[in-house]
Formats: C-alpha cells, sequence, structure tokens
C-alpha cells in the first residue's frame, strides 16, 4: 500500500479503529481500519458471520461505531451530516426486493434525488442518467416485481446512481444471478468510473472486477493486497474459510 | 413472479376513460355510488337508468360485459343472502308458487341487490380502466392523509412478494408430504403464518433501511402529481350527474 | 362479513365513515409515536401480511375451509394503533381494487373489521396480561380471548349498525342471533389459529409480538439469551392500573352479554313468529355457517333449535366461554408441564426457526441491526460525541 502524501482529494473512504458491539452484548467488529481512494474498486471479502454486513452499515451511518471513526471524502460520519453521508454512500443491499419499494421503477430511482430536493427537469434528467447507465431505461414505467431478478438488481444499482453517491458500496451484487446477468452486471460495474467497495464470497466475481482486496475476518481486516496475490495464497484462503470454486485458479500476480 | 391477480384487475386500452385523472374518477364513482345508496328502492326504473349509465360508460372503457360479469361474482354471498330476505322479513306477505313471502323482503332483497351489483359494477370499471399506480395517486390527491396512501402503496408494492412467499411455504410443504387435510394440521398452518409474519415485518425493517439509505426522513418525496383539467372533470362527472338527475326524478315522480 | 353497497342507508353509512375516519386518524397518529418514520414501510408490510393471511385456508371438514380475519392477529402482534391502519388498508384496497364491500359500505366495514375487532383484541389482551401472571402462557392464554372476543363482539356491533340503518326490515333480533351465534363460532376458530400464530411469532421472534413486549426482558433471561432482541423502541405500555382494566373489560364483557340477551328475548318479533321464524332462524343461520370455518358445528348447533333467539346467542356465548377456559387450562398445563416445549411443537418450532434463521448472514445482520437501529442510534450519541 503506497500513501499518497500529495495534497490530492481525501480518500473516499477512511475507517480507523472501528469497532461495535450489538445492543445485546455481541460484538462484530474489532477496531476495522481501511482506506479506499478515490476511483479505486476494491473487494472486501470474509467468510459467513465474519461482519462485513455490519462494517456496511456503519459506512452510511445506520449503525455508529462504538469506537473509531468512518469518513466518506473526508466528512466524519455522525449525526450532523448524516444525509450529506447517505447521498455519498450508496449502498446496493442484497436483496433488490428491499431496495425497490417504489410502485414503479422510474419512481424508486428518483427517490433518492427527490429525497434531497431535486425537481422537475432536473430530477427527470437523473433519473434517465441512472437508468441509461445501467441499461435499464425502456424499463422505467414498469412496476419493479414484473422485473427479472438481474434487471431488479441492476434498477437497484441505478436508484443509488442516481445519488451520484462518492462511493458504491454493493452487498453480494452477484448472488442469485445467472451468468449472463452476472456478466452484464460486471460490465455495468467497470463502466461507471466511480469507486466500488464489492462485499462478496464470489470469489472470482472479485478478482475480475477488483483489483485490490481486503479479508475481513472475526471482526478485523486480516489481509489486504492485490486481489490475484490474496487468491493465490492458499494458507491464507485456509485460514479465512474463503474457497476458490472447483477448477478455478488465480492467475499469477502481474507485476 | 409478478402474476399477483391485482395485475389481472387491470385492462389496457386506449380510451377515453382510461385517460380521465385517476382523482376524477374515484370522486365519480364514489359520487355515482351514494347517489345510487340514496335512490328509493321503488324508483324500479331509476335502477335500469343507472345500469345503462354503467353499461355506456363500458363501453367506452372498452370493458366487455363478459369481464365485467364474471368480475360480479365477487357479491355472491350476498345475493344468497338478499335471497332469504323475502323468508326472513316482517309484515305482509305474499303466495309465491306456494311459498309465503314477505313484501318488504322483497323489496328489501331487491334493494340490496340493485344497489350492491350497481356498486360492485362501478368499482370494477374503475379498476379496469385505471391503473393500481394511478389509483394511489388519485387517493393521494383526493386528501387521504399521506401516510395511509403510503401504507396503502407498500401493500401493493409488497402484496404479491408476500403472498409469493406464502405460495413458496405450501409448495416446501406439500414437497415434504403435507397436506392440511383438517383441523389437526391448523398447528402447521398456523407455524407457516407465524413464519410469515417475521418475514414480512423483517422485510419491512430492511425496506426501512433502504429507504433511509437513500435520504428518507419520514415524508416521501412528491414526484408524481396528478392533475386534471377543468374538461376533464366535467367528463368525469358527467355520470354521476347524469345519476343524480334519475334520481331526483325517481324521488319526485 | 364485507359489506355491499345499499345494505345500510346512506345515513347510517355516512357516519360509520366518519367514525371510521377519526379511528383512522387517531390510528395514524399513534402508530407515528410508536413507530415514528418506520411506519410506512412497516404498516404497510403488515398490511400486506394481513392481505396474504386472508388467503390461507385452514380446513375444517371434507370441503370446507375458513381463513383467518386477522383483526386480533394485527391488534396483538402490532398493537392497536398499526393494526387498525393495515386491517383498515386492506379494507380500502379490497374496496377499491376487487370491489368486495361496497364503497358507500367502507366506513362500516372499517369501523366493523377493522376498529372494533382491533380495539376489542386488544383491549381483553392487554387486560389479561395485566391480571395473569408474566409468562409466555400467559400471552397464549390472552392472544386466545382476545381474538375469541374480536370476532362476535364486530358481529354484535354491525347488528347495532344494522339496527340503525338497515334498509331490510328483517328484525334486529333475529340478525344478532344469527349474527352472534355463528361469529361465537367463527371466533373459536379465528382464536384457535390466532393463538397459534403468535405463539409460532413468539417462539422465533418474542420482540415482533408488540402486546408481549413487556414480556421478553425477563424472558430472555430465563431462557439464556440464544434471541437477538433489542430493547424495545417504547417500553411497554404498562396498564395504570391493571385490576381497573380488568375489571372494566369485565363490566363491558358482561354489559355486552346483557345487551345480547336483553336485545334477543325482548324483540316480540323473535318470539311470536313461533312457529315460521324458527324454519327462518334455521335457514339464516345455515346460510350464513357456510361460510364459517365451522359448518360442522353451526349444523350441530341448528339439530336443536328449540331454543329461540335470544337464548341461543346467550348459550352460545356461554359454551364458548366454558369451552374457551378449558382450553386454556390444558394449554396452561401441558405448557407448565413440559418446561418449554413437548416433542411435536419443538419439532415444528424447529422448522419454524430454520425459516427465520436459515437466511443469510448479511439479510440476518441487517435484520438485527434494522431492530436495533433506532436504539442504537440514541445509545450511542453520546459516544458519537467523543468520536467524531
Amino acid at each position: 500500500m503506497t500513501v499518497s502524501t500529495s495534497a490530492a482529494p481525501p480518500p473516499s473512504l477512511e475507517v480507523s479503529g472501528l469497532a461495535y458491539a450489538y445492543p445485546d452484548g455481541h460484538q462484530a467488529l474489532f477496531g476495522v481500519d481501511l482506506t479506499v481512494r478515490r476511483g479505486e474498486r476494491v473487494a472486501l471479502l470474509g467468510p459467513n458471520g465474519a461482519g462485513k454486513t455490519t462494517l456496511v452499515l456503519h459506512l452510511n451511518g445506520i449503525l455508529t461505531a462504538g469506537a473509531g471513526s468512518v469518513r466518506v471524502a473526508g466528512l466524519p460520519v455522525a449525526r450532523d451530516h448524516l444525509a450529506e453521508i447517505r447521498r455519498n454512500v450508496g449502498i446496493v443491499f442484497q436483496d433488490p426486493d428491499d431496495q425497490l419499494f417504489m410502485p414503479t421503477v422510474r419512481e424508486d430511482v428518483a427517490f433518492g434525488p427527490a429525497a434531497a430536493g431535486v425537481r422537475g427537469a432536473e430530477l427527470e434528467a437523473s433519473v434517465q442518467r441512472a437508468l441509461d447507465r445501467v441499461g435499464m431505461a425502456a424499463y422505467a414505467d414498469r412496476p419493479p416485481h414484473h422485473l427479472s431478478f438481474g434487471q431488479r438488481r441492476r434498477v437497484a444499482v441505478a436508484t443509488v446512481l442516481a445519488m451520484e453517491p462518492e462511493i458504491l458500496v454493493l452487498d453480494e451484487p452477484s448472488s442469485n444471478l445467472d451468468p449472463a446477468s452476472r456478466r452484464e452486471l460486471a460490465e455495468i460495474l467497470r463502466s461507471l468510473g466511480v469507486t466500488v467497495l464489492m462485499v462478496t464470497h464470489d470469489l472470482p466475481y472479485a478478482m475480475e472486477l477488483c483489483e485490490r482486496a481486503l479479508v475481513l475476518s472475526d471482526g478485523v481486516i486480516a489481509a489486504d493486497g492485490p486481489t490475484a496475490e490474496l487468491l493465490a495464497d492458499p494458507e491464507l484462503m485456509r485460514a479465512h474459510r474463503l474457497e476458490l470454486p472447483y477448477g478455478f485458479h488465480p492467475a499469477p500476480p502481474v507485476r | 413472479m409478478g402474476s399477483g391477480h391485482a395485475h389481472r384487475l387491470y385492462r389496457h386500452a386506449d380510451s377515453p376513460v382510461h385517460a380521465l385523472p385517476p382523482h376524477c374518477k374515484l370522486a365519480a364513482v364514489l359520487a355515482f355510488v351514494v347517489v345510487v345508496v340514496s335512490t328509493p328502492r321503488e324508483a324500479v326504473w331509476a335502477f335500469a337508468g343507472y345500469a345503462l349509465l354503467l353499461a355506456a360508460v363500458a363501453r367506452a372503457a372498452r370493458v366487455p360485459g363478459r369481464f365485467l360479469l364474471r368480475r360480479l361474482v365477487i357479491e355472491v354471498p350476498f345475493v344468497a343472502f338478499a335471497l332469504l330476505m323475502p323468508f326472513v322479513s316482517q309484515g305482509e306477505r305474499v303466495q309465491v308458487l306456494g311459498l309465503s313471502l314477505s313484501v318488504s323482503g322483497l323489496w328489501g332483497a331487491w334493494n340490496v341487490l340493485a344497489k350492491g351489483t350497481l356498486g360492485v359494477a362501478a368499482s370494477v370499471l374503475l379498476a379496469a380502466s385505471t391503473e393500481l399506480r394511478a389509483l394511489l395517486l388519485g387517493l393521494q390527491r383526493l386528501k387521504l392523509p399521506p401516510l395511509l396512501v403510503q401504507i396503502a402503496a407498500f401493500m401493493i408494492r409488497y402484496g404479491d412478494v408476500v403472498t409469493d412467499e406464502l405460495r413458496r411455504m405450501r409448495i416446501a410443504r406439500e414437497s415434504r408430504g403435507f397436506e392440511a387435510r383438517g383441523v389437526r394440521h391448523w398447528g402447521v398452518l398456523a407455524k407457516s403464518a407465524g413464519a410469515l409474519f417475521i418475514r414480512s415485518y423483517e422485510r419491512g425493517e430492511r425496506v426501512h433501511l433502504a429507504m433511509v439509505s437513500r435520504g428518507y426522513a419520514g415524508t416521501m418525496p412528491v414526484i408524481d402529481v396528478a392533475t386534471a383539467t377543468r374538461a376533464q372533470w366535467a367528463y368525469a362527472l358527467a355520470l354521476p350527474c347524469a345519476a343524480l338527475l334519475i334520481c331526483l326524478l325517481g324521488w319526485f315522480l | 362479513m364485507h359489506v355491499p353497497d345499499g345494505f345500510i342507508d346512506a345515513p347510517a353509512s355516512a357516519v360509520a365513515g366518519v367514525v371510521a375516519a377519526g379511528a383512522v386518524a387517531v390510528s395514524l397518529k399513534g402508530a407515528r409515536k410508536e413507530l415514528d418514520e418506520r411506519t410506512a414501510p412497516l404498516a404497510g408490510l403488515v398490511a400486506a401480511f394481513v392481505f396474504a393471511v386472508q388467503m390461507l385456508n385452514f380446513p375444517v371438514a371434507a370441503g370446507t375451509s375458513g381463513h383467518l380475519l386477522g383483526g386480533a392477529l394485527a391488534a396483538i402482534l402490532v398493537g392497536p394503533y398499526t393494526g387498525v391502519l393495515c386491517i383498515s388498508v386492506v379494507l380500502l384496497m379490497q374496496g377499491v381494487l376487487f370491489a368486495d364491500g361496497g364503497l358507500t359500505a367502507l366506513g362500516v366495514n372499517i369501523t366493523t373489521m377493522g376498529v372494533v375487532t382491533v380495539l376489542v383484541a386488544s383491549f381483553a389482551f392487554r387486560g389479561l396480561l395485566a391480571v395473569l401472571p408474566r409468562r409466555r402462557g400467559s400471552v397464549t392464554v390472552a392472544a386466545f380471548v382476545a381474538a375469541l372476543l374480536s370476532v362476535p363482539a364486530a358481529a354484535a356491533f354491525f347488528t347495532l349498525v344494522y339496527a340503525v340503518g338497515g334498509t331490510t326490515d328483517v328484525p334486529a333480533g333475529t340478525v344478532l342471533t344469527a349474527m352472534v351465534g355463528v361469529h361465537v363460532l367463527i371466533g373459536i376458530g379465528e382464536a384457535v389459529i390466532t393463538t397459534a400464530t403468535v405463539g409460532a411469532v413468539i417462539a422465533v421472534r418474542p420482540d415482533l409480538v408488540h402486546g408481549a413486549r413487556g414480556l421478553t426482558a425477563p424472558l430472555k433471561l430465563r431462557v439464556g439469551g440464544e434471541l437477538v432482541d433489542a430493547a424495545p423502541a417504547t417500553p411497554a405500555p404498562a396498564p395504570r392500573s391493571p385490576r381497573k382494566v380488568w375489571i372494566a373489560g369485565l363490566v363491558t364483557s358482561l354489559l355486552l352479554a346483557g345487551f345480547v340477551s336483553f336485545y334477543a328475548s325482548a324483540s316480540p318479533d323473535g318470539l311470536e313468529k313461533v312457529a315460521a321464524d324458527q324454519g327462518i332462524d334455521r335457514k339464516v343461520e345455515e346460510h350464513a355457517a357456510k361460510d364459517s370455518p365451522l359448518a360442522d358445528y353451526g349444523v350441530q348447533d341448528i339439530a336443536n333449535a328449540r331454543l329461540s333467539g335470544g337464548l341461543a346467542g346467550v348459550i352460545g356465548v356461554a359454551a364458548t366461554i366454558v369451552v374457551g377456559t378449558g382450553v386454556f387450562w390444558t394449554v396452561r398445563r401441558r405448557r407448565t408441564e413440559a418446561a418449554g416445549r413437548t416433542e411435536a411443537t419443538g419439532r415444528t418450532e424447529a422448522t419454524g426457526r430454520t425459516e427465520a434463521t436459515g437466511r443469510t448472514e448479511a439479510a440476518a445482520r441487517t435484520e438485527s441491526s434494522a431492530r436495533t437501529e433506532s436504539s442504537a442510534r440514541t445509545e450511542s450519541a453520546a459516544r458519537t460525541d467523543e468520536t467524531g
């Protein structure tokens, strides 16, 4: 990891010493440190129960850090500017049915910007732009439950893109997708050019999309490095219950 | 997926009735039904007039008669009830085919049947010519409390999702050889209902998270507003006005 | 029970409409206080649940089946305010979309099926919980009674509306007898299903049962805390004086019973039309029972239809109370003896649990965090000050 010393813009995401325990006493995070620079695509890998989703919910202030801090584009996640934070951190949840709660695709995509006060032609334009970016503009007036699962996930990405976030956070983006939808989504994500943090245990997908990966295990970042290097390290993989699919061999890191 | 029965209520067509703003249609149907309910039951011809009015609307909306009649089936339990009335009611009696029937009971049955049928037909026409989403906008426009409209919107959005979960649970039960046959199996079905509640509630919580993540702070942003021109209002209100005329004639003739 | 247009006259419908609007307005305010900004999604999903669960058919005997009405269930699971809202929205949508229940009768339908059921159920439920020992078994008992009372109460209320604004002159006494008699039986079905459903929810997520919130904390300690339940968003609504509530409930039900018997026996129509009327009674009950989940009982009941109108209703109520009490005692004893679970329920509970916990880690975490969000936010407000 290189630390930029120039007066570059602050990193998209900066988490330091983050710890969190649920009110029932169960502690999920034990001091997470990570930085995602602007424009990077980073995969957050980890076994079930590692605290991945708990971490994600800290990024836009739905959960509040017990200790440590989260900064988005230099702005600390705290109560006073939650609205701005939530505009800047676009979370795509795992189940698109949870995310698409409005009666039509268009209204759903418009929800975020409209909640931020955008109206009229400007709103229309940002909805159009977001739907275009995921290739779903033709479906604007359809109710979400008439779409296929892959289409719904793409619309879910659009709902978040419409808010022009600083960082896009995807929770298991490839789950339940057929190979074609998976590839389409990957193409879309690659074309976006925004900072992406992708939480997944789909290792080939992480390798395909993200140059860098983090391993979250037992509530701390256990590894941080180029995705191919991490995946090629059998010791590390075994230690954190990460397994490559049968027949998949990560190419040796090209450096 | 998504083939919930809510979907089949709407018949897409390119008709003047479809094109009317939803709140005009809602207001018109409501006014029409109120007029029908206030009509004296003795004015039999008035109800024939109402039926003709609805038939005209159905024609304008390109809703086939067969569709309308099929949807009237919802009324059947009350038809059965109405048919009992002549036997149950008090007062003067007449002999019809050897049965002793109450005169006021016959009138009562006629009253419920005629008004009920007209009411159902009017609602069916409304639902057939107005999209779900538009109906919600119409309700909102008619000053229904926004929170209530939101709840209704969420109910419609997730009705299919929840019903689908229920269906999957049934398939899962049946795949394991369970078939509910009697009271003994209520426990299992109730467990399904309980699980369904938990899933629904938890989904509600997740939906809330998704909303909060996109800047929700208690009020839904108003994105679409249904608007109506004066002409559209006039066109929509032609139905209840004609009905009112018939009703007044019914009272005074 | 969806009343169509033309069954109740216009003035009475209008009054019912105003009452319904008032009740909904109060509920909107109350629900917002309870659920704050979560009201819309949560109430909407619960409404979707009520809508769906009405499609779940409970077979009674060969060929017949019934379904849950859901008023009592909603009252117990999500509380009276949200309960009224959910049922009202379901009725509104059924009226507007499916033409199920007339538009002018919407007020009548909402007051009867939405407001009266929910109010009676939550009143009975809270009243009973206040006097019963703080145990899970008490929730079962209270849920049973609440659901049992709610259905005939709605029927009685409907008769009242009918007496005021009915467009037919079927004597109110006859209607009352038929309605309450039949709905007592429906109520038993409703009570059994409601109790089992509440039991299934309590087994997995006790914190979701609004009416049992006060019970979750001590329960968790005893179980060993394997259930992830957050501090409830609102403190359990402690009844001001449990005994007072209970006495009030008792008086109300006595009054209701008195009203039933008085009205029924005092209506001369019911008694004078001896032979003819009894034949008629039979028909009315037969018809109404066909819709009920307990058609068999209805037929049996009619077999000894020598009882005049009023008595039948009263005896029906009394019999229900006896049967109901019997059931509570059995249930309670079994609960206490088995110290938790019997084999049979244990197995099904386990499946229910699997369904609920078999979700992915991510979803589960999201959910539990959703539950804790509000409390977490307030709790950690201070911490944020230090850190932020």
